[in-house]
């Protein structure tokens, strides 16, 4: 069972606790962008077997998103981080880097 | 390759079953192919099927990092079906359906296609009037559903409580016509008969890169080297994600785990599959007498092929409140499978911003019982350049243009 702990209020929370909100970190383009941003924005996510930044809501706990750094091939999770940041902190990365020699943080569309 | 018949049987009954043949020829890769097919799945090896049967091309390898059928296609719960609302979608899950009619007589290889007929409950008013609907939007597209009453349910399915605890049954779309088949064989029916034709069929080579020149695909390399080609075809369900990346665009898709779970077998109980998608569960029972069981998707990105335990729950729970008696059998075994969910729930069939690179994707949790229609569509764009009418409507560019074929919104949960 998925377990991820709650940057805002400590609380380890299981899965159930949680609700799974997909890619973190897009880029959102608004009315004036062109169609192939907007479909990027919208549709188009990168899906990768291995490190993944996702948004998830504690939503039976404090109700706030947040962001985790999971690896989706072996379900290890490198650790959860505010949501009120356009990409992972340093720790984080650091965390991953570690565990993943030669791992990058690329931007996404 | 010898053909199976009843005279088959008694030749190698006199004989001691010496006669026997191999399926399918162990292949080891040439250096060059016309096509080659990243993936022997169902999807993989009926566009395989298709490619040298409708358009006579035959010079194909089927590459497969694992085993065959081993993903998917070994791991779903063998329905089929084609009741749909929207057009497009009707059309390919009815020509698979056809398709599986006569696969057995076409392949002559046994898929044990059983059209027990499906029913999917109502169980809100919500439903009732969605269901009409699709029944009506089937009776156009020529597509054989009807709507049904309680009582006719409880006729077909005696096992059904009809007012669960949570919600009655109000009634059922139902179509005859539809039913279950034996997953492995279908892949192994296809291979059979693609290794007859010539094709290669390559397992445990896993693809590690595309290869392209000019923004036009030049071949893969495995591990078990390089292979060139002039057309690449990527059926790779859960995996297209990554394989999109080697190629070097992106899909609108996220793999997902799905989980299905059987039951000890038991005497004869039921003879139609159920779906009850408000609480969410379906099940059939197989011919060995195992309930096969599914449910629901978990909420977040996996590719592990195995999923949470609360699905498991969630899922056996729903269906211990339509079918009371199954609530004292155990359950044999449990597995997932990665599943690859498009934004409108309906799949990909299209070329790739990578010249001579194809793909086939997205058929999420419901990819079984469009086999034989998507690789007739798949290898009919392969052949061509460019899809035809059953594949057009699928094209990677409809997110772009907002042409979504929203089967999300028409089935309310996975299809």
């Amino acid at each position: 069972m998925l377990i991820l702990e709650c940057p805002y209020c400590g609380v380890h929370a299981e899965e159930t606790e949680l609700h799974g909100g997909g890619e973190a970190h897009l880029t959102r383009h608004g009315p004036e962008s062109s169609d192939q941003d907007f479909e990027g924005y919208l549709f188009q996510r990168e899906n990768p077997r291995g490190v993944h930044f996702e948004r998830w809501r504690h939503v039976h706990g404090c109700g706030k998103w947040f962001h985790a750094a999971r690896c989706t091939a072996t379900l290890e999770v490198f650790g959860t981080y505010s949501a009120q940041t356009s990409e992972p902190p340093q720790h984080i990365r650091d965390r991953i880097s570690a565990k993943r020699p030669g791992w990058s943080w690329r931007e996404l569309a | 390759m010898k053909r199976y018949s009843a005279f088959a049987i008694a030749r190698e009954a006199l004989r001691h079953h010496t006669g026997w043949e191999r399926a399918w020829r162990k292949a080891t890769p040439k250096k060059k192919y016309d096509v080659v097919i990243v993936g022997a799945g169902g999807h993989g090896l009926a566009t395989a099927y298709y490619l040298g049967k409708n358009h006579g091309i035959k010079n194909v390898a089927i590459l497969e990092k694992g085993w065959l059928g081993g993903g998917n296609t070994g791991r779903n719960t063998t329905i089929i079906r084609s009741n749909y609302l929207q057009d497009p979608s009707a059309a390919i899950y009815e020509k698979a359906r056809s398709l599986y009619e006569t696969m057995s007589q076409d392949l002559n290889y046994n898929v044990m296609f059983s059209p027990r007929g499906v029913m999917m409950l109502a169980q809100t008013h919500h439903e009732v009037r969605g269901y009409e609907r699709t029944a009506h939007a089937n009776s156009l597209q020529g597509v054989e559903t009807q709507f049904i009453g309680p009582e006719k349910v409880k006729e077909l399915c005696p096992i059904i409580r009809l007012d669960g605890p949570r919600y009655p049954v109000l009634g059922a779309l139902y179509q005859p016509r539809g039913g279950t088949a034996r997953h492995d064989a279908v892949a192994w029916g296809y291979a059979r008969a693609c290794s007859d034709m010539g094709m290669d069929i390559i397992q445990q080579c896993e693809v590690t890169a595309v290869r392209s020149d000019a923004g036009k695909v030049r071949g893969v390399t495995t591990t078990m080297g390089d292979i060139d080609c002039d057309k690449l075809a990527i059926v790779v369900a859960g995996n297209s994600g990554v394989l999109a990346d080697m190629a070097g665009f992106r899909l609108p898709i996220e793999s997902v785990a799905l989980q299905a779970l059987v039951s000890e077998p038991i005497k004869p109980a039921m003879d139609v599959v159920i779906m009850a998608n408000t609480v969410h569960g379906y099940m059939s029972q197989s011919d060995k007498g195992e309930m096969v069981i599914g449910g629901g998707t978990d909420g977040y990105n996996n590719y592990t092929q195995r999923g949470s335990f609360h699905h498991v729950e969630e899922t056996v729970r729903a269906l211990i409140e339509t079918f009371p008696m199954l609530s004292r059998l155990k359950m044999l075994r449990q597995w997932g499978g990665i599943v690859d969910i498009t934004g409108d729930r309906s799949p990909i069939i299209s070329k790739t911003p990578l010249g001579g690179c194809f793909i086939n994707c997205g058929w999420g949790t419901g990819g079984f019982k469009a086999i034989p229609g998507s690789g007739w569509a798949t290898a009919e764009m392969i052949a061509q350049g460019a899809p035809g009418p059953l594949a057009s409507a699928f094209g990677l560019e409809r997110f772009r243009e907002g042409r979504f074929i929203d089967e999300s919104v028409a089935a309310g949960v996975a299809h």
